[in-house]
């Protein structure tokens, strides 16, 4: 497919990103060489192959559901760029 | 004084074991090593002696008390900035993760760490592990330890420098496509790439969960066999790590390899961007198993050239998913400018995020969001999923007929700083020949070789089935013995 600009905006703002317009320019341009190049793959007959997620054949891994110990709170929220001593702190969500 | 560099872990180990030498001196000679000369490379972006001398002066005490340790206890080593380490920074190379101190160890480091293993500092690393020359980090880019004009490979580039420069004895790196393997190739070490889930991944920061596996890198192979024995194994924090028993990596080691059976990747050894020198490098070693008495074999891995646009589809769409958990607000950088009235949190997650990250990283979350959004993902990502079974496969063929693979580990020696950095396409084509490991969960190990006629390294890869690490190990002991490498530090003086 022929990547466009606005495909591009699209899906910038799925990926919470955010663009001037000339970074979107070359940014369009190096995403479209590299979505030609990945289409190769149409060539491959894939049908009835399965898709492989993953390299093992995984399996649901369950332990006890017993109450472990884990990281404390002032430990969690030592990384945060703002918090109150209990809670994240974050701008609101709904704005005006 | 003796050259510690100059020597191996095993042997440095040996002698602290043997109190011949203290863990404080070894640990000293290096940071004096780091001091004079990791400004030159920078291969290390974090550096923390008085720990690392704290460390050392506990293993010197319990060996002094008569406790027996691991081998390699007392034997300084770097960790790739990608793992978490309880109390000391670490930022996988981004600026998203400035400031960003562990609350806990990843269970590697954990590992090493109860081994006797004496961590001097972090290494460099491509942002996110995103990136085959170590240019993409925030902090600074790392410089080839043979050629300062050179890439070091990468992403874990300092990992490789740290070792080739004679830093660090031992570093532990990651590998996603090659990441360990290529970098060790292009500095001139021993890197390997164990089987998917037979380290654990717990606290090694997600970049691609289906392809991420930790690695050791060193200069000679039972140096890489003694750290992966410490490293491997089960826990239960990560679910995707192998409930398997762990085998004595170095037992085999110098079992004689008569009557093996050796595959020869033609798609790789013919392929046209392959370098002469670097093919000439895999005919040295394929002649050296010979004399010694392995078959070799013709193999195919007939879907080689879909291995690359495979896994920068599934890579990506599995880091688009990974990184948004890094939004400003639980850990890391956090945007000051005012978010917009209409949607604050939002807008302080898209500043965040879009200062946070540098371009490889945003290019690949573009990429993998793309592929995974309505419209697109079965013809991207549902048609990847299904290559990479088929490269799987084709190796499963290869490995009915042979134990072994051997191949080149890249296409050329160390390539210039900056030639590939504005063409994604043309770095992501220098994983050619370590991607398919990676895709189908299989150990492979990246040998020295020799230089080629400018003084750059050269290099060969061996691959084997799932959890064959113990027949790896001693055929790539085997080609270090027979002399297809000697241990080599450069000298940057």
């Amino acid at each position: 497919m022929h990547l466009t600009t606005r495909d591009v905006k699209k899906v910038a703002s799925l990926a919470k990103l955010a663009f001037s317009e000339s970074e979107l320019a070359h940014l369009t341009q190096q995403l479209g060489d590299i979505v030609h190049f990945v289409e190769q793959l149409a060539e491959v007959d894939t049908d009835g192959i399965l898709e492989m997620t993953h390299p093992l054949d995984i399996h649901s891994a369950l332990r006890a559901d017993q109450v472990n110990a884990c990281l404390p709170r002032k430990d969690a929220l030592a990384n945060s760029p703002n918090s109150d001593g209990e809670f994240f702190l974050v701008p609101p969500v709904l704005g005006k | 004084m003796t050259r510690l560099e100059l020597q191996s872990a095993t042997e440095l180990g040996r002698k602290i074991a043997a109190r011949e030498i203290s863990s404080r001196e070894t640990t000293q000679y290096f940071l004096d090593r780091v001091e004079a000369l990791n400004s030159r490379i920078f291969a290390l972006n974090l550096v923390d002696g008085q720990r690392a001398l704290e460390l050392s002066d506990n293993i010197d005490k319990r060996l002094q008390a008569g406790e027996s340790l691991s081998p390699l206890a007392g034997v300084p080593m770097a960790i790739k900035d990608v793992l978490c380490t309880r109390g000391i920074a670490t930022t996988c190379g981004s600026r998203i993760l400035n400031g960003f101190v562990p609350p806990y160890d990843a269970t590697a480091v954990e590992k090493l760490l109860s081994a006797g293993l004496v961590p001097i500092g972090k290494s460099n690393m491509d942002e996110f592990a995103m990136g085959g020359s170590t240019e993409n980090s925030a902090y600074g880019v790392t410089r080839n330890p043979w050629n300062l004009a050179c890439t070091p490979g990468g992403s874990s580039g300092g990992a490789a420098a740290a070792v080739a420069a004679g830093l660090a004895p031992i570093s532990i790196g990651t590998d996603t496509g090659g990441s360990v393997r290529q970098p060790a190739a292009l500095c001139g070490v021993c890197g390997m790439k164990p089987t998917y889930g037979r380290i654990s991944r717990y606290g090694l920061v997600a970049f691609a969960s289906s392809l991420d596996q930790i690695g050791p890198l060193a200069h000679r192979v039972e140096d890489i066999a003694s750290t992966l024995q410490i490293l491997a194994g089960y826990d239960q924090r990560d679910s995707t790590s192998l409930n398997e028993p762990v085998p004595e990596y170095c037992k085999q080691l110098d079992a004689p390899i008569k009557g093996l059976r050796v595959g020869v990747i033609r798609e790789h050894l013919e392929h046209e961007s392959l370098d002469p020198e670097v093919r000439a490098a895999v005919e040295r070693a394929q002649l050296l198993l010979e004399d010694m008495g392995v078959t070799m074999v013709d193999v195919h891995l007939p879907h080689t050239k879909y291995s690359v646009p495979a896994y920068y589809l599934i890579a990506p769409c599995e880091a688009s998913s990974n990184l948004a958990r890094y939004e400003g607000t639980h850990y890391g950088f956090r945007s000051s400018a005012a978010p917009q009235a209409d949607s604050p949190l939002e807008s302080m997650m898209v500043n965040s995020r879009s200062e946070g990250f540098g371009n490889e990283v945003k290019r690949r979350i573009m990429l993998g969001t793309f592929a995974l959004s309505a419209g697109y993902y079965d013809a991207y990502y549902k048609k990847a999923l299904r290559v990479r079974r088929l490269i799987a496969q084709d190796y499963r063929s290869a490995f009915d007929k042979v134990d072994v693979v051997l191949g080149p580990t890249t296409p050329t020696p160390a390539f210039k700083l900056g030639e590939k950095l504005d063409d994604p396409v043309q770095m992501y084509l220098c994983d050619l020949f370590t991607v398919g490991a990676n895709l189908a969960g299989l150990p492979g190990i990246s040998l020295p070789a020799g230089q080629d006629e400018t003084g750059l390294p050269l290099a060969v890869q061996l691959q084997a089935p799932a959890l064959d690490e113990v027949q790896l190990l001693n055929v790539a002991y085997q080609l270090q013995t027979a002399g297809l490498f000697q241990q080599q530090v450069a000298e940057l003086s």
